[in-house]
């Protein structure tokens, strides 16, 4: 039950961003979120909608952009996901040494103002 | 007119920041901190007793106990020699760094030479909320099963060791070190990893070794 914390973190960094810019109103937020970054479900939405009432944030729409977790290996340099949501070895050479390319994401990439 | 504001700031950028200003004020006190974290019932509490057995008579040492409500935990770290604050949640699945630096406020922190936090039972939401410890651990159980680096990523890839509690009941558990291993190895190449038993005290010297060794590295930079 993280989600809460996050909500309000998101709704701190909007409002802030969104004052800086002599907004009215926040109408859409964009957010990354790798695959291997924090769990994060619908809850957030409901408690955005309780949390901003009476912010410049009431009403906006959350956009979520999912970023597949994408890994290196170190051995033969392939790229590879996950294989059905589960972390497995190189599935070319079978090696465990790999790098993590993409996946660890966690940010408020943009908002719309009015 | 509606308008795009480009932002691409962390989520977590907040709690961060006040990671950084506990980080901060603790080495000023001349602290060595340690953040626990680990999944409801692997041992934590039980190696946090071990661990201040062996280096209470050597260093003055606080734990901050971080659960969802009770005091049971910082009970039992300060009847094992600690000076014990008790954070209570409220539900949250994690204590954050804003929990830690009030928790802070209640200790006088130069009296002191190392600090434990044993943080909210999960492998989830503390993955996410720094502290600003020096070190972040992991406990790891046997019977909690070997597929857990594959089912909580997060939670292996940031850490800086690895203990592996409840060792004596391998032969009762069919859990496959190699294949846990193998997991470990992909989220966090190089971690450093103590098979332990806070039941038969197996593998406790190496982890206060490396304990030791991080503190006084931490003395001499």
């Amino acid at each position: 039950m993280h989600e809460l914390a996050i909500t309000e973190q998101i709704a701190e960094i909007a409002i802030r961003h969104g004052e800086q810019h002599q907004a009215q109103k926040i109408t859409d937020l964009y957010l990354v979120i790798g695959e291997l970054s924090t769990v994060v479900d619908d809850s957030v939405q409901f408690y955005w909608d309780l949390i901003t009432r009476d912010t410049i944030c009431e009403g906006a729409e959350l956009h979520f952009k999912r970023v597949p977790a994408i890994f290196r290996c170190q051995e033969c340099g392939k790229e590879y996901r996950l294989a059905d949501g589960e972390l497995q070895p190189c599935p070319f050479c079978q090696s465990s040494r790999m790098e993590i390319v993409q996946g660890k994401e966690f940010h408020l990439d943009s908002i719309i103002v009015e | 007119m509606p308008r795009k504001v480009t932002i691409v700031e962390s989520i977590h950028s907040a709690n961060d920041q006040l990671a950084g200003e506990n980080s901060r004020r603790l080495r000023k006190a001349g602290l060595f901190s340690v953040n626990m974290m680990a999944s409801p019932g692997a041992g934590k509490t039980s190696l946090i007793e071990k661990t201040l057995a062996r280096l209470t008579p050597h260093y003055s040492i606080a734990a901050i106990d971080g659960d969802v409500a009770t005091s049971i935990d910082a009970d039992r770290a300060a009847e094992a020699g600690a000076i014990a604050v008790q954070i209570n949640t409220g539900g949250q699945c994690h204590i954050d760094a804003h929990m830690l630096r009030n928790a802070l406020d209640e200790l006088d922190l130069p009296e002191f030479d190392i600090l434990l936090v044993e943080n909210v039972g999960n492998l989830i939401c503390p993955a996410s909320f720094k502290l600003g410890t020096d070190r972040n651990v992991l406990i790891a159980s046997i019977p909690e099963g070997d597929d857990k680096p594959y089912k909580y990523p997060a939670m292996y890839q940031d850490v800086d060791a690895l203990l592996i509690n409840k060792i004596d009941l391998l032969p009762y558990i069919d859990f496959d070190m190699d294949y846990f291993l193998q997991g470990v190895k992909m989220l966090n190449p190089g971690l450093v990893s103590f098979p332990v038993s806070c039941k038969t005290g197996e593998g406790i010297d190496a982890w206060i070794d490396w304990l030791e060794d991080q503190i006084k590295g931490s003395k001499t930079t």
